[in-house]
């Protein structure tokens, strides 16, 4: 067994690493479903695009629901926190997520146009919103959230819904939403020919270009006018975590910190950067398989930034520093924290390797013809 | 302290959300294996028939899976959102298992139902079976960890209380995995999964025979399902019954609700038939007893005795008391970590923390408690009689009904009349809902009757939700049973819609109704 610091830090990459693959698995399934009323001019064109992701959106969405299930094993407390706290944007997230096995499975199931297009508009909520208020969420945590803790560790959350619709956090909300559909459309370039890859296409460049503007707008002004977090009392990462065992100020250029520290990690966003100009070249030479894992790198830097930027806090506190939640202080016990490394370490290659066979078997562009075909069976 | 109002409108939305997903679940869970059944049968025999019904059964499983897949991901989240507390508490025994079953179980499920749908012309039939049978493996596991995640709310073994950081802790995974609760609610809750299945499939097959429309094809469907369902009927009552008198307190105290046993009878104690029950009194206004039925169902024996109410509150109260002293021995604990006469009054009495919690719902001080409100608490510890009671026996009655159902037709079945014998064509088609009625009333028996607790004997319910507002609770609860509704009204009019249509949805051109799609 690992020692406890070892796990915590452990366990911090592999949350990372959950969330990178949500955003790049499900996330080309969310993209797809947000572009879908507009590169589908008509019901056989859309029927193209949506079974593009057809056979994989259910497998993809688990990244989704296992992402939540390792918070909740791993950090029961910021999964506690952090639900409740965010429990409208939370509602509205899973709200949107009703749109998508309803709007998959029975939108081509009855011939009437008016059935079709809202299950449409289903889709496309479901792929649209949930990006947009994770990119939110974000946005929240560098500028802390209002919560507090009771002597029994009883959280209260002090803030609304409409606080978290700050400038700061819509601008996050459309670095995400810029990100999962830029890389939707990758995807979708990839999997369609003629007419639907030229509007993919044109779609992976103006969300391309939104990313990178609002990327780097994001970052201007985390540096300019966002003051960050520092733990100030030493730490031990081999303690047994209790959030209130610390003092932490904020600090302006703490973000930064951590840059400034390992000059390496600026490698994050750079590749951020430079897997989406990669993405857009490849795609339009046509190595449309090549652009999607640029893409997929593109998404690892840009989370990576945010979660570099913020280490080792997870969720500060606005209203009490001190309780900020951080990768030493809201983990689980070591035994759990091990079981799930070793849960995590033997079925997640297991289930890249069928994964990867599932899409091999449905691989090939998604055409008319196709569709036209598959009538009974097809999305 | 904690509104009540919060408490019970957090239980009534937890509740709605779950017996709503339950609808989908118990199909999706059954379906899964008729589809392996008469898929294995197509790749052996190579008839095209049965790999049709696997087709047409395969799409309404796939009506019936989309909303599965819909309500299960406001469970997953609705921990965190609604119970806070909980998942802080307890959320290092309770969150692996649910992790564990996104990892081994709900991926494989999730990615191989894909490949069920569109794979059909892109793999060999073996390989197609393979991956009908993965989803069916993964379908299963999956209902084991939720099982196991379950089975330790009832029984939470294998893990302990830590004053530093407040919350119980793992101690001995294998033991929460193993859990004896866990198991036998796994196979029995399962097998209910089969019983709805084949009902499912049993019930519509006599609509078309009645209607005597595409005969072959509701023929062999319902020798599958007559077959397939007799056996789950039987394993689900003979395991019913075994999760009845396992081990641990959280199922004695049940047992005592739902038969109504106030007193600790001499064994082997009698079964109560029907009674009245009178919580006021503890005691049952009228009562029709079979002698020696209930010590032989609950222990297995002749001689051992099962606790009462009566007996078991009074236990009950003892515990409250301790608790009290582990509770202000935490307070002490929590403000100064190093105070050592704190930490020996609380060891000798951590056992008993929870107990003392179950205060909290009536004083925040501990000095301001009297022996009423202890005799409150205590009275809190068993769950309300009549609701488990009469729950229960509407359960069971349904489980020997089904039980007869499936005789019947397997009986037919076997003779190959069943086709001609109208009655029990409309019988089998009547009892479409009872499946459904009983897995609902189960969960209801399962979780109700471990109220006043979310984890038996460790935190009571009250202390465990979020934080919220009441008016956050009106509003999302009623944007749930908004959404549930329509989305109950799209399924049930595809659901029919295709039902009624039957294997003519195919367009094969083998079947009547082949137009309208």
């Amino acid at each position: 067994m690992f020692d406890y610091e070892t796990l915590k830090l452990i366990w911090w990459l592999l949350v990372g690493v959950l969330l990178v693959g949500f955003a790049i698995m499900d996330g080309h399934d969310m993209g797809v479903g947000t572009l879908l009323p507009f590169v589908g001019k008509n019901d056989t064109e859309r029927r193209v695009v949506i079974n593009t992701v057809g056979p994989h959106w259910d497998g993809n969405q688990v990244w989704f629901i296992t992402g939540g299930g390792a918070i909740f094993a791993a950090w029961p407390l910021v999964y506690a926190t952090a639900f409740s706290g965010f429990y409208w944007a939370m509602l509205a997230v899973l709200w949107a997520l009703f749109f998508r096995p309803v709007g998959f499975d029975y939108r081509s199931k009855i011939h009437n146009a008016t059935w079709r297009s809202t299950w449409d508009w289903g889709l496309f909520i479901g792929g649209a919103v949930p990006p947009l208020i994770f990119g939110v969420a974000f946005g929240n945590l560098f500028q802390g959230v209002p919560f507090s803790f009771d002597d029994h560790l009883v959280s209260t959350y002090s803030g609304s819904f409409w606080a978290l619709l700050n400038p700061f956090a819509l601008l996050c909300g459309a670095v995400s939403t810029a990100m999962i559909t830029f890389h939707g459309a990758i995807y979708l370039a990839h999997r369609t020919q003629g007419e639907i890859q030229w509007r993919a296409l044109r779609a992976a460049g103006f969300f391309g270009g939104l990313l990178v503007l609002t990327f780097a707008a994001a970052g201007l002004w985390l540096w300019m006018s966002i003051p960050g977090y520092v733990i100030q009392s030493t730490v031990d990462g081999a303690a047994l975590p209790d959030p209130l065992a610390k003092t932490v100020v904020r600090e302006a250029g703490a973000w930064f910190a951590n840059y400034r520290r390992y000059p390496a990690t600026l490698a994050l966003p750079l590749l951020g950067f430079a897997g989406v100009i990669a993405a857009q070249a490849l795609a339009r030479s046509g190595r449309t398989m090549a652009a999607f894992w640029a893409s997929s790198l593109a998404i690892v830097g840009v989370i990576g930034t945010a979660g570099a930027a913020l280490f080792p806090f997870i969720m500060p506190s606005s209203i009490d520093p001190d309780a900020s939640l951080t990768v030493w202080d809201s983990v689980s016990s070591r035994l759990t924290l091990n079981i799930m490394l070793w849960a995590t370490l033997i079925f997640m290659p297991i289930i890249i390797v069928y994964t990867s066979w599932a899409y091999r078997v449905m691989g090939g562009k998604v055409t008319a013809a196709y569709v036209r075909e598959n009538s009974h069976s097809a999305y | 302290m904690v509104s009540e109002q919060l408490v019970d409108l957090s239980r009534l939305q937890f509740a709605a959300t779950a017996l709503y997903h339950f609808l989908f679940v118990p199909l999706t869970i059954g379906m899964v294996w008729m589809l392996v059944i008469m898929e294995s049968v197509y790749v052996m025999t190579g008839k095209p028939l049965y790999k049709d019904m696997t087709r047409f059964w395969g799409k309404l499983f796939g009506i019936n899976f989309a909303l599965g897949v819909t309500t299960g991901i406001t469970l997953e989240f609705q921990f965190g959102t609604n119970w806070a507390y909980y998942s802080h508490y307890v959320g290092d025994i309770f969150g692996a298992p649910l992790a564990i079953e996104g990892l081994m179980a709900f991926f494989l499920e999730s990615t191989m139902i894909g490949l069920f749908f569109f794979g059909w012309d892109r793999l060999s039939r073996k390989q197609h079976l393979l991956v009908t049978m993965l989803m069916a493996l993964g379908t299963n596991l999956s209902a084991l960890w939720i099982l196991i995640a379950n089975g330790w709310m009832q029984n939470p073994v294998g893990a302990e209380f830590s004053y530093t950081t407040m919350r119980m802790e793992m101690t001995d995974f294998w033991a929460v995995v193993f859990n004896p609760d866990a198991q036998a609610k796994f196979v029995h809750t399962v097998s209910a999964g089969y019983v709805t299945g084949a009902m499912f499939v049993l019930s519509i097959s006599s609509w078309y025979l009645l209607k005597r429309r595409d005969v072959e094809f509701a023929k062999r469907s319902f020798g599958i399902a007559a077959a397939f369902g007799f056996a789950s009927v039987c394993s689900v009552i003979v395991l019913g019954d075994e999760s009845g008198y396992t081990v641990g307190e959280a199922q004695q105290t049940k047992l005592a609700a739902m038969e109504a046993m106030w007193e600790t009878e001499p064994a082997p104690a009698a079964f109560n038939l029907v009674a009245i029950p009178n919580e006021a009194e503890m005691k049952n206004d009228f009562a029709i007893e079979i002698p020696w039925v209930m010590g032989l169902i609950g222990t297995r024996s002749l001689d051992k005795q099962i606790p009462g109410i009566r007996e078991i509150k009074l236990k009950n109260r003892e515990r409250i008391v301790s608790g009290i002293e582990a509770v202000k021995a935490l307070d002490l604990l929590r403000k100064s970590p190093g105070d050592s006469a704190a930490k020996v009054r609380f060891e000798a009495h951590k056992a008993d923390l929870g107990f003392g919690l179950l205060l909290k719902k009536y004083v925040s001080d501990f000095g301001q408690i009297t022996p009423a409100i202890i005799d409150k608490a205590m009275h809190d510890t068993v769950p309300r009689v009549a609701p488990m009671f009469w729950s229960f026996r509407l359960m069971v009655a349904l489980g020997f009904a089904m039980l007869l159902v499936f005789g019947l037709a397997l009986w037919h079945s076997v003779k190959g009349d069943f086709a001609d014998k109208p009655w029990l064509l409309r019988a089998a088609l009547l009892s479409l809902p009872m499946p459904w009625v009983a897995c609902e009333v189960g969960w209801f028996v399962a979780e109700y009757g471990r109220q006043p607790w979310t984890i038996y004997g460790v935190l009571p319910t009250h202390l465990s939700v979020s934080t919220l507002s009441v008016d956050s609770l009106y509003g999302s609860l009623a944007g749930f049973v908004g959404f549930y509704t329509v989305l109950l009204v799209v399924e049930m009019y595809l659901m029919v819609r295709f039902a009624k249509q039957g294997p003519g949805s195919l367009g094969t051109g083998r079947y009547a109704n082949e137009a309208h799609t």
